[in-house]
């Protein structure tokens, strides 16, 4: 159960950037997770929830895409996305395959608003 | 609204002291491995047989963390090699700046291999970077077979796995060829010893991948300086 470091250091990081846009707040940070990253998103989303409440982060949204495992074929170059752990390429059956993502912990976006607007506008736009 | 890209890791922080730990094992030729495995698998027990091995002389640490106690360093500095034990109070995995603090007063030049025994956990510490050379996974006959396919992670970052306990296969009903399968599934190619602390059956062959692995860091390390 490290989710709770991790949904810490997202909103270290969300807390970090602010300081570049003083005149607006943070509406919804967006971070990818691979399938092979041992990171829970429920679990993630729940801790984050936990920490923001009653904070001046009280109403950030937690935008999570799940990234599948994917391999390359070293022999026909074919990318592909790994299902039940078979990692063989589906276009010529190799299995001399190398994992080119999956394993992202990694921030992708963040959505700034300037204060004065409606918050639920910005949210309605995504 | 303005959507900003926020390229970066989510443990960047971690990440950058591993980052920096591994430059510093690179310069003073240490190989470090960081050990992982669900708790009471036989971490201990393997760095156990394998500081007892090793020659008095040999320049090898551990650092080995646990919530609480000092019991498994207290093991493990019988056998005279510096040890140092982490206690995380509570975290479930070690992360790199545990590392870098544990690090501070010991001399990174009068070491050639450094031991992680991490916290016994198979999801948590796979997440973080320590700057080891290299992941070992430690999977034990008492498991389940399928673990590999339940905690792909781990399995999927890890350079080896030890299959431990192996004294114990004619009473418990662990398929160890489908274990390594499983494991090669989740890691094509995957290496893997199958190691008994008690009898030191298979102990050769873990003790030869590590000699081989301290071989290959140090035509690294060579060529780097």
């Amino acid at each position: 159960m490290h989710e709770m470091g991790i949904a810490n250091s997202v909103l270290d990081a969300v807390r970090t950037e602010m300081r570049r846009y003083p005149e607006s707040y943070p509406c919804k940070v967006g971070v990818r997770i691979g399938e092979m990253a041992a990171i829970d998103p429920e679990a993630l989303r729940f801790c984050f929830e936990a920490m923001i409440q009653e904070t001046d982060l009280a109403s950030l949204e937690l935008a999570i895409e799940v990234c599948p495992r994917r391999h390359r074929c070293l022999v026909c170059e074919h990318d592909f996305i790994v299902q039940d752990y078979d990692s063989s390429c589906p276009q010529c059956t190799s299995l001399a395959t190398t994992c080119i993502s999956g394993d992202e912990l990694e921030f992708a976006y963040l959505e700034v608003e300037q204060y004065g607007t409606s918050a639920v506008g910005a949210k309605s736009t995504q | 609204m303005e959507r900003v890209p926020l390229e970066r890791k989510v443990l960047s922080e971690n990440d950058r002291i591993a980052a920096e730990l591994r430059g510093r094992f690179l310069e003073h030729g240490v190989l470090c491995l960081n050990l992982i495995s669900s708790p009471g698998s036989g971490k201990t027990s393997l760095l156990e047989r394998t500081l007892e091995t090793l020659p008095r002389h040999d320049r090898v640490a551990v650092l080995t963390g646990d919530i609480q106690t000092e019991n498994d360093a207290d093991r493990l500095k019988r056998f005279h090699f510096p040890v140092k034990q982490i206690t995380t109070g509570g975290t479930c995995h070690l992360d790199a700046r545990m590392i870098e603090r544990h690090l501070a007063d010991w001399k990174l030049e009068d070491l050639d291999l450094l031991f992680i025994e991490n916290v016994g956990n198979l999801v948590c510490p796979s997440s973080y970077d320590l700057g080891e050379a290299a992941k070992v996974v430690v999977l034990s006959v008492t498991e389940g077979e399928d673990k590999p396919l339940k905690y792909p992670s781990i399995f999927f970052k890890s350079d080896l796995l030890v299959l431990s306990k192996i004294d114990l296969l004619p009473y418990v009903p662990f398929d160890i060829e489908a274990a390594a399968e499983n494991a090669r599934k989740v890691h094509p190619g995957m290496e893997i010893v199958k190691v008994s602390c008690l009898t030191g059956n298979g102990m050769h062959e873990w003790m030869m991948w590590l000699e081989q692995r301290r071989r290959a860091h140090k035509s690294l390390v060579e060529t780097a300086s």
